[in-house]
């Protein structure tokens, strides 16, 4: 991984458009080189703000920005050396490919051979080799795309910052360019700051991956942890599914406590809990409880099947459980498959670990 | 496509193409009959009246038919440098005869002046001479005529005659010019202190270009602004750019009027603020200065339309992409928004342009000597002259040359590009 683990950093930055709302508060974030870290959050989260800020196109409200130590918080946005794939690509339409591709090279006068030979390898990269002389328009918008994303590495920029990018691509083309982006960050191993609001983007391009929300990074780690270890109840609910108990804490030991619901009581992993009497929500991934439970756990407890809905890879069948009916359940499907039926009562169980006790919504 | 691909048909085995023309049909016979009405109004108000101008302004059928015989004879008149054979003058004779029975000598007269002047003197003495009987028909009638008056010896005044013989005339488009035909058939030009046409046309043109300079150079900016304001802002904007296309053309004329005269409200200003002194006024109207102020201010509207409007599909993302590729803020600007508001350029420029060119009240009003234009002449000639085939012409050539720019244009940038919206 990269040399400096503080090659952008956000030191204390607060972010006001009216004077009156704070949309990005009091940010702290270290972006190491070579990282490929995502910004993701609902939309009014600030993470565009964020981007926006870096790129130069916003002034931060308080707090400094730092490039490679430097601050950069005055520097103007084309002096900063900081390549930028946008929303809609931004694409030149009055340019061909290689015009685009030339345009960040021209303007820091390189010359001709060398300019040639970096939008070659640009073009390569993106297996756009041979469309030097079509127009933007005459592309697809996986090619695009491409193209956009060439054009923002292709003048070897310190940092890259991805707007959004697939946003307006389809899903399968959406997925292909998540490995393809990855892949280029792999091989060039340039920092990449990418904004999105799609959790699965995020986990599958990321190395880190930050959560806003409110203005506020919620958590900052890898994909897995994130997922598996929520430290809150924003991000639980946010990544990925999430079946909810809203309770009391009523016993607290050092890896568990005991959460009274309405008319039970469950076990569950104290994660921002503290002491008895808390108000707590208790968060369960849903391929975390076992339909009939072969060993030992210490949450076990009988529901009624509402609703079975085929998924293909998966089926979800929603159950009455606790007082609560939308307990989800995602079942694999394979050859040994139960016979899950609407109204029939089945026993379901977790582990008290996987049940993490946050804050309350 | 291989040579070979079989054609395609239907399930009942008519041929694709034509079951689809069959079943197009109905659908283009309707669009047509939806635009018939607005054909047939083109035709009658446009293409028509372009016809009858056309018409008009190379029409002159009046002497050939009032001279039939005249002319039949004059056919036979060889050696022009000499005054022609006995002939020619019992024919004009006996075709004046007729026009003073049927009371049209008078225009003849006129019509003849126009050619050469002096006619109008000789033609009524030979009036009065037929109105007293004096003539003998039975003598020579060129000795009798050439006597009336030392002109009718003059070789010039028949060759004048024999020039108006053709039907048609492109004498009108060649005063236009300040160009006549001359004597022997060649085209001559006017003398240099009489070159009026010449010009009007080329202030015409000058007006017309400097008007849409200043109108593309104050109208950019505004469009701009128009196109990446916030809504808020940018509605009140547009009233401003759009209250003076509600207000009448007389009206704002009329204020600049007030606005420009030597006792107006500017120079007030400049003697308030110590530019000028009071005795010392600058003439800001009744001149080209008046003109271009008062022709800018009315003409921006056509300029600001179309650029705002392609300004409006200029996505903001390309100015910062071009920026965070590292170029400054002009560059960005010059490389990536200019080349893209051409199209509307194009079309603002063309409009203000060819409405600057046959601009009328303002420079009517505002222009005074020296800043009116070639469109202030045609009126002219339509109003107080009366000579409408003249005023015909002239138009028919404002016309063409703006056909002539727009044909240019269509070369240099391209139709395709204009965009109006």
């Amino acid at each position: 991984m990269g040399k400096n683990p503080e090659f952008v950093k956000f030191d204390k930055v607060d972010k006001s458009y009216d004077g009156k709302v704070l949309v990005v508060k009091d940010l702290q974030l270290d972006i190491a080189e070579g990282e490929f870290i995502t910004m993701l959050g609902p939309s009014g989260s600030g993470k565009t703000t964020c981007l926006m800020m870096l790129a130069g196109f916003e002034t931060p409200t308080h707090g400094e920005i730092l490039l490679d130590g430097n601050i950069i918080s005055n520097i103007p946005p084309h002096k900063r050396g900081i390549g930028m794939v946008f929303q809609n690509y931004a694409l030149f339409p009055h340019m061909t490919v290689y015009e685009n591709l030339a345009f960040p090279l021209r303007v820091r006068k390189v010359d001709k051979d060398e300019i040639d030979k970096k939008v070659d390898k640009a073009l390569s990269m993106v297996s756009l080799n041979g469309f030097e002389t079509r127009m933007p328009a005459q592309l697809s918008g996986g090619q695009q795309q491409r193209v956009a994303v060439a054009r923002a590495l292709v003048f070897d920029p310190a940092v890259v910052l991805m707007d959004e990018p697939l946003g307006a691509l389809d899903k399968n083309l959406r997925e292909s360019m998540q490995y393809e982006i990855k892949h280029i960050h792999e091989s060039i191993g340039v920092t990449v700051v990418y904004v999105t609001h799609d959790q699965s983007e995020a986990l599958t391009m990321s190395n880190r991956i930050a959560v806003f929300n409110d203005g506020k990074v919620q958590q900052l780690s890898n994909p897995a942890e994130l997922y598996e270890k929520p430290v809150n109840s924003f991000v639980a609910e946010f990544i990925g599914e999430n079946n909810t108990f809203n309770g009391e804490v009523v016993d607290i030991a050092k890896d568990k406590c005991k959460v009274k619901l309405a008319n039970s009581e469950i076990l569950a992993n104290p994660i921002s809990v503290k002491s008895k009497g808390e108000k707590t929500t208790v968060s369960l991934r849903p391929e975390r409880a076992l339909i009939n439970p072969t060993g030992e756990m210490d949450n076990m407890f009988t529901g009624r099947i509402e609703e079975v809905i085929y998924h293909g890879d998966h089926t979800r069948v929603r159950l009455n459980l606790l007082g609560s009916s939308e307990f989800i359940l995602k079942v694999p499907n394979s050859t040994s498959n139960l016979e899950l039926k609407v109204s029939q009562d089945i026993n379901i169980g977790w582990n008290s670990t996987d049940a993490r006790a946050l804050d309350p919504k | 496509m291989s040579s070979e691909t079989k054609q395609i048909l239907t399930t009942d085995g008519i041929p694709l193409e034509v079951s689809l023309k069959k079943a197009e049909k109905k659908n283009k016979i309707k669009a047509f009959l939806l635009a018939a009405p607005l054909l047939l109004f083109l035709v009658i108000t446009y293409i028509f009246p372009i016809g009858e101008m056309f018409m008009r302004s190379v029409d002159d059928r009046m002497v050939t038919n009032m001279l039939p015989k005249t002319f039949q004879e004059m056919e036979k008149w060889e050696n022009l440098e000499e005054l022609p054979p006995e002939e020619v003058y019992r024919a004009f004779y006996e075709d004046y005869k007729l026009l003073v029975e049927k009371q049209q000598h008078g225009k003849l007269g006129q019509r003849l002046n126009k050619e050469k002047n002096g006619f109008n003197t000789i033609t009524k003495k030979l009036f009065r001479q037929i109105k007293r009987k004096k003539i003998d028909e039975s003598a020579s009638l060129k000795e009798q005529i050439n006597k009336l008056h030392k002109r009718w010896r003059n070789v010039e005044y028949w060759q004048a005659i024999k020039r108006t013989a053709p039907p048609y005339t492109m004498a009108k488009y060649l005063k236009g010019m300040d160009m006549y035909l001359a004597a022997d058939g060649g085209i001559a030009q006017v003398e240099e202190d009489r070159r009026i046409h010449r010009i009007l046309w080329l202030r015409t043109l000058e007006i017309a270009f400097f008007v849409t300079l200043f109108c593309f150079l104050m109208g950019y900016p505004i469009a701009h602004l128009l196109a990446t304001l916030p809504m808020k802002y940018s509605n009140l904007l547009m009233i401003c750019v759009l209250l003076p296309f509600w207000t009448s053309l007389l009206v704002r004329t009329a204020s600049w009027m007030i606005l420009l005269q030597q006792q107006g409200i500017v120079n007030d200003f400049f003697v308030m603020i110590g530019l000028v002194t009071d005795d010392n006024r600058p003439e800001m109207m009744y001149n080209k200065v008046g003109t271009y102020v008062a022709m800018t201010q009315i003409l921006l509207p056509f300029m600001v339309l179309p650029l705002y409007s392609v300004m409006k599909t200029i996505s903001p993302s390309l100015m910062r992409a071009g920026k965070s590729l590292g170029g400054t803020p002009f560059v960005a600007f010059w490389k990536v928004y200019f080349p893209l508001t051409i199209p509307g350029i194009g079309a603002g420029c063309l409009l203000v342009f060819i409405l600057a060119i046959g601009y009328y009240i303002t420079p009517a009003l505002v222009g005074g000597a020296s800043g009116t234009l070639i469109s202030n002449q045609i009126a002219f000639h339509m109003k107080t002259t009366l000579d409408w085939s003249f005023a015909s012409a002239m138009g028919l050539m404002l016309l063409t040359g703006v056909l002539v720019i727009y044909w240019i244009y269509n070369k240099l940038v391209g139709v395709d590009n204009i965009k109006l919206g």
